[in-house]
């Protein structure tokens, strides 16, 4: 007999029974635990892209921070250079002024300089002219050097030209006060008579005379009567002198004061002006 | 030599009795079940898992997913019916290869009342599923003359799962039986492995038949023709 009911039946039930069992212990579990882990990956899944879009969110303000840094750091350097140049312009200007006072300066300190020292040569000159002058008149004519400035100036007087002359006669007429006669030295009264004397003679009249002592006229005798004047004196020979002098002192300094501002004006030796002194026959 | 192991009588009492069927079909149970809660008491739920927690989710996901390809919308709900047709006939087939052991699955009774639950169970997702109504209206289908037809089916396909079943198991034990007696040596392992091969195919095939017979009963829609696999 191949079919057995009792079996049949059994095995109907027992196949009922596994079917429970194995949907208790196997199906459920393990689909609970696909479904488990399914969802997890998912959450893990959203979670990562959660992640990266605010990754994206940051990457994308840290690119707008950076590009604004960028800018501000650009602002910012172009503003320094600004000011740096800027500054060294004004350093520059400031050092510029500085060498042009000290320049100036300077200047003003070698032409003081050279005065002082154009003023000694002039002394120097004068004293030795003088000296010179005197030695050689007292040795050649025996007389004194007041005594040949007085002759000099008397005869100048003498030979004074038609226009002059007439213009001191016309002032000596029409003036009550006496005629001023400067020397730089005490005239004796010799050498005052001989002027009073050629005062008479030139102008063909008594003419009053103050005779007066003034140290500035150098070594000379001078008239003066209402603006007009005669007069010889040694500073006149010294003036010619100290402008030959002055144009020699000149020549080398002047390269030196100024080498690179005026080039153009380094040959600035100018020519002789008109203002000779006085004929050097009248010296003699 | 026993055709089934039906007429291994252990006890018996009047009608009821204790066969090697229904021991060994206690002992499979008994692997089934106790292995089954073994592996899943400590599931893991997370990415790390163990090795047989791996094979059991190969299978019931293997086993959902041919539910789902031959037609069945929510394999969740015929998974532990069919997936325990296939894991008992598959495990049954499988322990053959230890010595003394008779396949339940070789017994007439025990792949009869296989086919009786799948005979049964049918209709009963069929009327689930579509309701009374719905589920009648397929006996008339295409036209009313086809109901002798469709109630003819329904019987010879149950009796065609039983005795295939059947078949295949009793033979290859029967085999194995004869060429024992004829070339001790070799030749019967070659045919045992033959026969696990077999058995694999059988539980594949049981499997898929009473998968096919579920959808097309709980079929909405008119179910089209599927090509019973003949073997």
């Amino acid at each position: 007999m191949l079919i057995d009911w009792f079996t049949i039946a059994a095995q109907a039930l027992n196949f009922l029974i596994l079917v429970w069992l194995m949907k208790r212990f196997l199906y459920k579990p393990i689909l609970h635990a696909i479904d488990a882990r399914e969802q997890r990956i998912a959450k893990e899944l959203a979670d990562a892209e959660a992640k990266k879009a605010d990754a994206q969110k940051e990457r994308e303000a840290f690119k707008g921070k950076n590009k604004a840094f960028d800018r501000q750091r650009d602002a910012l350097l172009s503003q320094a250079t600004e000011e740096a140049k800027a500054e060294r312009q004004r350093l520059i200007d400031e050092a510029r002024q500085a060498a042009e006072v000290l320049h100036a300066k300077r200047q003003d300190a070698m032409e003081r300089e050279q005065r002082s020292l154009n003023d000694e040569i002039t002394r120097r000159t004068r004293e030795e002219v003088f000296a010179i002058a005197r030695k050689a008149l007292t040795d050649l004519a025996g007389t004194s050097l007041e005594e040949r400035i007085s002759e000099v100036f008397r005869r100048r007087l003498r030979e004074l030209d038609g226009e002059a002359k007439e213009g001191f006669a016309r002032i000596l007429k029409t003036s009550s006060h006496p005629v001023l006669v400067h020397s730089a030295f005490e005239l004796p009264s010799e050498q005052r008579a001989a002027i009073q004397h050629a005062l008479n003679e030139t102008f063909s009249a008594e003419v009053h005379v103050r005779f007066e002592t003034a140290p500035d006229v150098i070594s000379g005798i001078e008239l003066t009567a209402n603006g007009r004047k005669v007069a010889w004196s040694i500073a006149d020979y010294l003036t010619s002198l100290e402008k030959r002098v002055g144009e020699l002192l000149q020549e080398p300094s002047k390269p030196k004061t100024k080498p690179e501002a005026e080039p153009e004006t380094q040959a600035g030796f100018k020519p002789k002006s008109g203002t000779q002194p006085a004929a050097p026959e009248e010296a003699e | 030599m026993h055709l089934s192991p039906d007429a291994i009588i252990f006890w018996q009492h009047g009608f009821l009795k204790l066969n090697a069927t229904i021991v060994f079909t206690w002992g499979l149970m008994l692997v089934l079940a106790v292995g089954s809660k073994l592996i899943t008491r400590r599931l893991s739920t997370g990415l790390k898992r163990s090795r047989w927690q791996n094979l059991l989710e190969i299978v019931v996901t293997l086993t959902e997913k041919q539910i789902e390809e031959v037609g069945l919308r929510h394999p969740k709900k015929y998974l532990p019916f069919l997936g325990t047709l296939f894991l008992f006939v598959a495990l049954a087939a499988l322990c053959t290869v230890f010595p003394g052991y008779e396949p339940p699955t070789g017994s007439l009774s025990t792949t009869a009342a296989l086919a009786l639950c799948v005979f049964v169970a049918v209709p009963l997702f069929g009327i689930v599923e579509r309701g009374w109504g719905g589920y009648l209206k397929s006996y008339v289908q295409p036209t009313f003359i086809m109901l002798p037809f469709n109630i003819i089916s329904e019987l010879s396909r149950t009796l065609a799962l039983a005795v295939r079943l059947f078949g295949n198991m009793m033979s290859g034990t029967m085999i194995i039986g004869i060429l024992l007696t004829i070339t001790p040596f070799i030749f019967p392992i070659v045919m045992k492995a033959l026969g696990l091969l077999t058995g694999m195919v059988q539980a594949y095939i049981f499997f898929i038949l009473a998968t096919v017979y579920i959808a097309a009963a709980t079929r909405v829609r008119k179910p089209k023709p599927e090509p019973e696999p003949t073997h």
